[in-house]
């Protein structure tokens, strides 16, 4: 299904992942993206059917903890390494009112 | 040319009892590293004044008649992705420039609870990108065995502070080869213990699912020691094991008579440099001499490891560092709306590897592609698996190289990512298995440059594979033996 990438899927995923791509990058990345999902085409195109997936060597599920209140992070010594604060919250700039 | 001992066990022995000061020992390495760290660019940051605080209370500390710990004053670096409370840490990237965290990772409150004397952040390919350290916005790290050549990456700065005497023991991270690989191109001990045995709290996350933390040494011994020092439960990371930690520095004598181990075919052959798997070969036949029984054993589905481990590490990426948006810490661009803002962000604040991994991650996990690559790819790691426990019913251990070749010289690979990627095909398949492995030094190629070669484990069997190391660690030629 080497559907092989394009200049236009790329742009799209750019835009997707929060990332302003020059020209030169959007046609530099296109190649060198396809050429690592070419190499992927040999697990696409595996029969895996029926195969679990493993994302953990041991068998680990549901980990709870005991629900008591324990002490977090400092606010103010969080609040001081953001870029913007305001009323001792994150400030950042209009959200409303954008392009839709 | 000084009377401080060059291991961690020796020194932690010696300011117990003492006999040594964790400030003479923190002097001489901090007089190592203002006289070389200018060439070598192992760390970002090197913590003067923390550290020296450090060892004046270890010092109290035997004054006072207690004992500091199993670490006690023995100098330590800090790969740059683990966090340390009000002290910069940056992964190398410019978008967490400046950052000081307001925690710390767990692994560095179990070290500094040791006595250990942290002594600096050390460089790294952006975000753990990389296996050459070529992609740190701040500059590369440079081999202390040859200048002109990689330290291997992405714990380049790690291994190279050990391999250069800047600390008997540091830590690094290892997502597909991050703490192996440079510890062999660099000529020292470096592990990768089991997925879970050591807790991720305050690593900072590139992929999730194949992160874990470890130590670097000169002798095996030492990674032993920081090993038991770091393992061990924590609430704070769900995937944290909970098991007793092993003895390591136990099983360290024990030898491997009767230990069977099996020396991976796919791994010997195309793509292994030929003094590499030489090498490799000398090492099988130094534990046979040993008293193991040494075959060759087949893990097919290893083929498929660089695929999968290039979809599944790149898509965990690109969700984790969807994090980096300019609001909450590190840099921000400004512009009129917040979404011209995170883009802004994040366009100026990442390097070209960390975008690439984040674009072709995002694309494996856009509509439509989901099923056919990653979670084709999390299937994949059940075939590894599969294999792996094959192979375990008939070996106790495997054998392979750590790295296809020994170190390569700066801008040979970074024109073609895939190629860098072929460098990390010994050791990825472990980290999509979640078992352990280490690389231990074994003399040097055919360019005199060190070859590491890889012991790998089933999960939690640290223990066999130390005792191996250790056999391997006394049987091995100099690291600038060539191979001829």
């Amino acid at each position: 299904m080497s559907a092989r990438l394009t200049r236009d899927n790329v742009a799209k995923v750019a835009d997707l992942a929060r990332l302003n791509l020059s020209e030169a990058e959007l046609e530099r990345y296109t190649e060198q993206l396809g050429a690592v999902l070419d190499h992927a085409e040999d697990v696409a195109s595996l029969d895996l059917d029926g195969v679990p997936p493993t994302a953990h060597p041991l068998p680990l599920v549901n980990v709870l903890r005991d629900d008591v209140v324990v002490e977090g992070v400092d606010r103010d010594e969080v609040l001081s390494q953001a870029p913007s604060v305001e009323d001792r919250r994150f400030r950042v700039p209009a959200i409303l009112g954008e392009e839709p | 040319m000084s009377a401080i001992p060059s291991t961690a066990l020796e020194i932690a022995a010696a300011v117990r009892s003492g006999s040594l000061s964790a400030r003479e020992v923190l002097d001489d390495h901090l007089a190592r590293i203002d006289a070389q760290d200018g060439e070598i660019n192992a760390f970002n940051l090197v913590m003067t004044d923390e550290a020296r605080a450090a060892a004046a209370a270890v010092d109290a500390r035997v004054a006072a008649g207690e004992d500091p710990g199993p670490l006690a004053g023995v100098p330590l670096a800090l790969k740059d992705n683990l966090c340390t409370r009000g002290i910069p840490t940056t992964c190398s990237s410019r978008i967490l420039e400046g950052w000081r965290p307001p925690y710390d990772a767990t692994v560095v409150q179990r070290v500094n609870a040791a006595g250990a004397v942290s002594i600096g952040k050390t460089n790294l390919d952006e975000f753990a990108m990389g296996s050459s350290t070529e992609n740190s916005a701040f500059g590369p790290t440079r081999n202390p065995r040859d200048t002109g050549r990689v330290p291997g990456g992405s714990s380049g700065g790690s291994a190279a502070a050990v391999a250069a005497g800047f600390a008997p023991i540091s830590l690094g991270s290892d997502t597909g080869g991050s703490i192996r690989q440079p510890a062999a191109l660099c000529g020292v001990v470096g592990v990768k213990p089991t997925y879970g045995m050591v807790s991720r709290y305050g690593l900072i996350a590139f992929a999730s699912s194949l992160d874990q933390i470890g130590p670097f040494s000169t002798t095996v011994a030492d990674s032993a020691l920081l090993l038991e020092a770091i393992a061990g439960h924590d609430g704070r990371d769900s995937t944290s094991i909970d098991a007793p930690v092993p003895s390591l520095l136990e099983s360290l004598g024990q030898g491997v008579d009767g230990l069977r181990v099996g020396l991976v075919t796919e791994l010997m052959g195309e793509g292994i440099a030929p003094d590499v798997a030489a090498r490799v070969r000398q090492a099988a036949d130094a534990l046979t001499a040993a008293g193991a029984q040494v075959g060759e054993v087949s893990v097919p589905a290893a083929a498929y490891g660089l695929s999968a481990y290039y979809l599944i590490a790149p898509a965990e990426a690109s969700s984790n560092l969807a994090r980096y948006d300019g609001v909450r810490y590190g840099m921000r661009v400004d512009a009129p709306t917040t979404a011209e803002m995170n883009a802004a962000t994040r366009t100026a604040g990442f390097g070209e590897e960390v975008k690439r991994r984040i674009m072709l991650g995002t694309y494996a996990l856009s509509a439509g592609y989901y099923d056919a690559y990653y979670g084709k790819a999390l299937k994949v790691r059940t075939l590894i698996v599969r294999d792996f426990e094959k192979a375990y019913a008939d070996f106790d251990l495997l054998l392979t190289p750590t790295s296809p070749t020994t170190a390569f010289k700066f801008g040979d690979k970074t024109a073609d990512p895939l190629s860098m990627y072929l460098n990390d095909i010994c050791t990825i398949p472990t980290n999509l298995a979640g078992h352990p492995a280490m690389s231990v030094p074994f003399g040097g190629g055919s360019d005199g440059m060190p070859v590491g070669v890889q012991l790998l484990a089933p999960a939690l069997g640290e223990s066999t594979m130390f005792r191996a190391a250790a056999v391997l660690e006394a049987a091995a030629p100099a690291l600038d033996e060539v191979w001829s």
